[in-house]
């Protein structure tokens, strides 16, 4: 088994690979960034520090929760800044800017949470704020059944943490910003029977400020960036698309767009678009998949790291995303073999250039890497402070001292945090497996690239996956596309049938920014590490239909 | 709250595709603030003025979003989070030419204002000419629509509190059941106005309440909602009951095989697939040869596409609506037929294609209204040898445009019904299957009612055949 830190501290980790098609391009930056002279004519990132008026009026919201009768209480004030561009064909659709900047106080008043969030940055404001959620958590007795009991969490004192980006993309004028979605644009119409083409740009940039009454206050500073691009080609075959996921959204700044080369790729985008439509529609059946980290990341997202989550396997969730089948705790833990030996999932906050990386969580923890699936077999939930007193019994059983994973999250200073997921990802094989290695191992199968229609119930068990593109295998050698395919799966039948996993080199990540849950409903933004994986024999349909 | 209830939800305040950052919107659509704190009519077009006043550009549009958003949940019969969230945007669009950009900002003084204006007019100073800007919009008339509701601004956190123990207490009280719920309310105002003079104002409150029970033995849950602008309208206690009884209900589900049914959907499972084909009813893109409502050469308008008792309409003034009397361009809306007596009537035409294609600007199918029949569920039931009663679907995605096939799973209540009787509790299915097959088969439909899984959804009890389950699910 690899070593995960090695592993990680090796750069083997192909940050900012694309799902591009069977020869897979790999844009392999050194960790830590592009060379100087890609920063060359780009803006220098200033320093993260704590601002002595915004931790003024941390201390201000904290001590007015105290005096409201709060026993515990954190406070966020955060700066959230969105930049899109959106175009299609040769025009720009639209340019927004987005910067918004407030206060979320959370107190807990004899065992019950309350929540008030203000843009008010004001002593006035945010002491009005934390005594409005005093307010709601007294208001809320009349209906407590147990006290909320938070894990401790040491103090940390001053921290701050930057993610890791080197160019700011909030610094990019938008004349490059344009000219890079147009330009693919343009090269994407060169594909025959591409008649339309989107594009868009979508940058978040926050500064996330913490404090809570353990004496913790944190400034982090982060930054995500996704490019999208849909090309839709029209015949008298009826039309069909590639994208808009074709470049995986990561942690990182305009240096990822620029080594994602978009216009360098779009033609050929374009041209699997325009395969499609008179590609062989699937015979329906039982098939070996090859699944592409560009699709498997999704498929890991919805039956394996939404069921690990602690506060949806306890009911927490039941009202909207569902429950879980790896539940109750004590049947589970230890026990539940969801894989073969070869499988090793883990939960994390650290790998580098990952959406869920984060230097301290909304608990004011400071995550760690835990294994979810051990060599197979369930091994631990994901959890934030309220939830890992939960699992005393079996830290305890394992010699470990209960502690959150740090998977405490809010999407902005407006929304109460809760259980988000770290990135939890699938770890390489031993052998150091290629895509095209496991083509030409696998005798009649489906290869699977690109997310794209994806369903699953609310315990996690029946799923249905499409992806961007499907490419029929013979004889070890991928004979054309298919189109029309799907798999049908039961999420335990699915991952005991894994029988071949990529090594380290063919580790990618995929992610979105969008994952919901919760009510009121939260974006997370999540990725997934994992290599191609091969599946045997699984239930393949056919979605063509006839209006 | 979720219109199509999965796991990236799509509220009804934040219809975007995936790949759009979510706050980019969010601060805008979720836009939430003390009903004290929710702008006024006159504050709105002071705020509007203001910006206007500070604008250099050729011309500005200003868009203002207020709200206060409380909300109590609760869980595994706990109390959860609680919360109140106040906020208001401003989202001012500045234009050069035909050169346009947007800044969103939430401070309102006044150099945080001018920030925003300057920003938004040094951006669009350096973007390309759109081809497809029309200029600013002038002054509109609109009919109001009164959807506010002191009853809902005003609740305390005492009275959330108290509702919620409409279904903890007697879930604490039993032995089999575990309830999880959710209350939300809402209180916000929206304007929109530019510098060739106009300006519109909507303020609207709405009190949503979802119920799930399940029962202790893990093989049975029920679901169970309402929703309304009027806090007071809400029955608490009708909710928990309707979600107790179908979770006890469906405890001990057998599997029976997938396969073509007669299918009885609630009105909620109804507006989760109908819902679809709003999006889908864009006149664009059925222009350009790639929606299910284009065909070789043209699209589909005046031809028969659906059973001849489907009439699908949308309407801000429907008395089970109450929306927004003007889109985000600010085009008054009125009452839009799409579908009347199964033939495909119109298209939606927002002011851009409307006026490149010859065509009145219609708005968009925001809201969507399914008429009814005259049948009770019991009916249905009654008229039914074999078939499956489906309380909600989950998880619906879109598996072809082309046809509209989207596919999800039943959820929280699915029952046999043999011999025009609900015999047992049956496993859950997924279906891949489209709007457009299923108001084609009608076998009967019950009368309208407001859904509260969100999104401005007036949809009847439907009775339909040959609905396509293609498999099995384990989850309760």
């Amino acid at each position: 088994m690899t070593n995960r830190r090695d592993f990680l501290k090796a750069g083997g980790v192909a940050l900012g690979a694309l799902a591009v098609g069977p020869e897979v391009l790999r844009a392999a930056p050194p960790v830590g960034g592009p060379s100087n002279g890609a920063l060359a004519g780009y803006r220098p990132l200033p320093p993260v520090a704590t601002d002595p008026a915004t931790r003024e009026l941390m201390m201000e919201a904290l001590d007015a929760a105290k005096r409201a009768g709060a026993s515990w209480a954190d406070v966020r004030i955060g700066r959230n800044r969105n930049n899109s561009v959106n175009t299609r064909e040769q025009q720009v659709t639209n340019v927004l800017e987005s910067d918004t900047m407030g206060c979320g106080v959370r107190v807990l008043v004899d065992g019950c949470w309350g929540f008030a969030a203000t843009q008010e940055l004001t002593k006035a404001g945010v002491g009005a704020a934390a005594q409005e959620a005093a307010a709601i958590a007294k208001a809320n007795r009349v209906a407590m059944g147990r006290r909320v009991e938070l894990a401790p969490a040491p103090s940390l004192g001053d921290r701050t943490w930057r993610s890791s980006y080197t160019i700011d993309p909030f610094t990019v004028s938008l004349e490059e910003k344009v000219g890079l979605l147009l330009k693919a644009n343009a090269e994407a119409m060169k594909a025959k029977n591409v008649r339309f083409v989107t594009s868009g740009l979508s940058f978040v940039k926050e500064e996330r400020n913490y404090a809570n009454t353990d004496g913790s206050v944190i400034t982090q500073d982060y930054v995500r960036s996704w490019v999208t691009l849909a090309a839709t080609a029209v015949s008298s075959d009826g039309f069909a698309q590639r994208g808009p996921e074709v470049v995986q959204p990561m942690g990182r700044g305009w240096e990822y767009v620029l080594e994602a080369d978009v216009a360098g790729n779009a033609l050929k985008w374009g041209e699997e678009a325009a395969e499609k439509l008179t590609a062989k529609s699937v015979d329906v059946g039982r098939y070996d998949l090859i699944l592409h980290p560009s699709q498997l990341f999704l498929t890991i997202h919805e039956s394996l790291a939404h069921p690990t989550e602690l506060d949806r396997a306890m009911g927490y969730e039941a009202n909207y995303a569902g429950t879980s089948f790896i539940a109750p705790p004590r049947e589970v833990l230890g026990k539940l073999k969801l894989g073969s030996e070869m499988m090793n999932l883990v939960g994390n906050r650290n790998e580098v250039g990952a959406l869920a990386t984060i230097g301290y969580d909304d608990d004011g923890v400071q995550p760690d890497e835990f294994h979810i699936v051990k060599n197979g077999i369930f091994n631990d939930y994901q959890t934030t402070r309220e939830q890992a007193p939960w699992l005393d019994w079996w830290y305890t059983q394992n010699g470990q001292q209960p502690r959150s994973h740090g998977c405490s999250y809010a999407q902005s200073w407006a929304d109460v945090q809760f259980q988000r997921m770290p990135n939890v990802s699938l770890m390489p094989g031993e052998q150091d497996l290629s895509w095209d290695d496991m083509i030409a191992a696998t005798d009649r199968g489906i290869a699977m690239i690109g997310r794209s229609s994806y369903s699953i119930d609310q315990q996690r068990y029946n799923a249905q996956f499409g992806a961007q593109l499907c490419y029929e295998i013979r004889g070890g050698k991928i004979v054309g596309q298919l189109k029309d395919v799907a798999y049908q799966m039961r999420t335990p039948d699915f991952w005991n049938a894994m029988d071949l996993i990529g090594g380290k080199s063919a580790y990618e990540f995929g992610g979105t920014f969008n994952d919901g849950k919760g009510q009121p409903s939260q974006a997370n933004a999540v990725s997934h590490g994992c290599p191609p994986v091969r599946f045997r024999n699984i239930n393949v349909i056919n979605t063509g239909r006839q209006l | 709250m979720s219109r199509a209830s999965d796991n990236r939800p799509v509220g009804r305040d934040f219809a975007f595709a995936d790949g759009a950052p979510r706050r980019l919107l969010g601060a805008e659509a979720r836009g939430v603030l003390a009903a004290n704190g929710v702008l006024g009519r006159e504050e709105a077009q002071a705020l509007v003025e203001r910006v206007v006043g500070m604008s250099k550009a050729d011309a500005v549009s200003v868009s203002v979003q207020s709200g206060r958003e409380t909300n109590l949940r609760f869980a595994d019969n706990q109390m959860s989070t609680s919360g109140a969230t106040t906020n208001t945007t401003v989202r001012i669009q500045s234009v050069f030419g035909r050169r346009k950009a947007s800044v969103v900002t939430n401070d309102r003084t006044d150099a945080g204002l001018r920030r925003a204006v300057e920003q938004s007019e040094a951006i669009a100073r350096l973007a390309p000419e759109d081809p497809e800007y029309l200029g600013e919009l002038g002054p509109q008339t609109y009919a109001p629509v009164e959807a506010w509701f002191d009853s809902t601004a005003e609740l305390s956190a005492e009275d959330r509190a108290k509702a919620a123990l409409t279904a903890l207490a007697p879930a604490r009280a039993s032995s089999d059941l575990t309830v999880a719920g959710f209350i939300v309310c809402d209180a916000r105002a929206t304007a929109l106005g530019n510098s060739a003079g106009l300006f519109a104002y909507h303020r609207s409150t709405n009190a949503n309440y979802t119920l799930t029970a399940r029962t202790n033995d893990g093989t049975g849950s029920g679901w169970a909602a309402a929703d309304d602008n009027d806090w007071t309208k809400l029955d608490f206690e009708a909710v928990a009951q309707q979600a107790i009884d179908k979770a006890r209900r469906s405890r001990n589900p057998v599997a029976i095989e997938p396969g073509r049914y007669t299918v009885i959907f609630e009105p909620e499972a109804t507006a989760n697939l109908v819902s679809v084909m709003g999006g889908a009813l864009q006149a664009r893109s059925a222009d350009e040869g790639r929606s299910a409502f284009s065909k070789p050469g043209g699209t589909k308008v005046g031809e028969k596409i659906l059973d001849e008792r489907v009439t699908l309409s949308s309407d801000p003034r429907d008395p089970l609506v109450l929306a927004s009397p003007f889109d985000g361009e600010g085009m008054p809306l009125s009452r839009q037929v799409w579908v009347r007596n199964g033939v495909l009537e119109q298209l939606a035409y927002p002011r851009f294609w409307a006026q490149k294609q010859g065509k009145a600007p219609t708005g968009g199918a925001g809201s969507l209204r399914l008429e009814g029949g005259t049948a009770s569920t019991e009916q249905l039931i009654a008229s039914t040898e074999r078939g499956v009663l489906v309380t909600r679907l989950w998880y619906l995605r879109a598996v072809d445009q082309r046809t509209l096939v989207y596919t999800g799973l039943t959820r929280d209540g699915t029952f046999l019904i043999e011999n025009g009787k609900i015999a047992r509790s049956i496993k859950n299915f997924r279906f891949n299957d489209s709007p457009l097959f299923m108001l084609n088969n009608l076998e009967g439909l019950g009368a309208a009612v407001r859904t509260a899984g969100g999104g401005s959804l007036v949809m009847p009890t439907l009775k339909v055949r040959d609905f396509n389950f293609t498999s099995l699910s384990d989850a309760v």
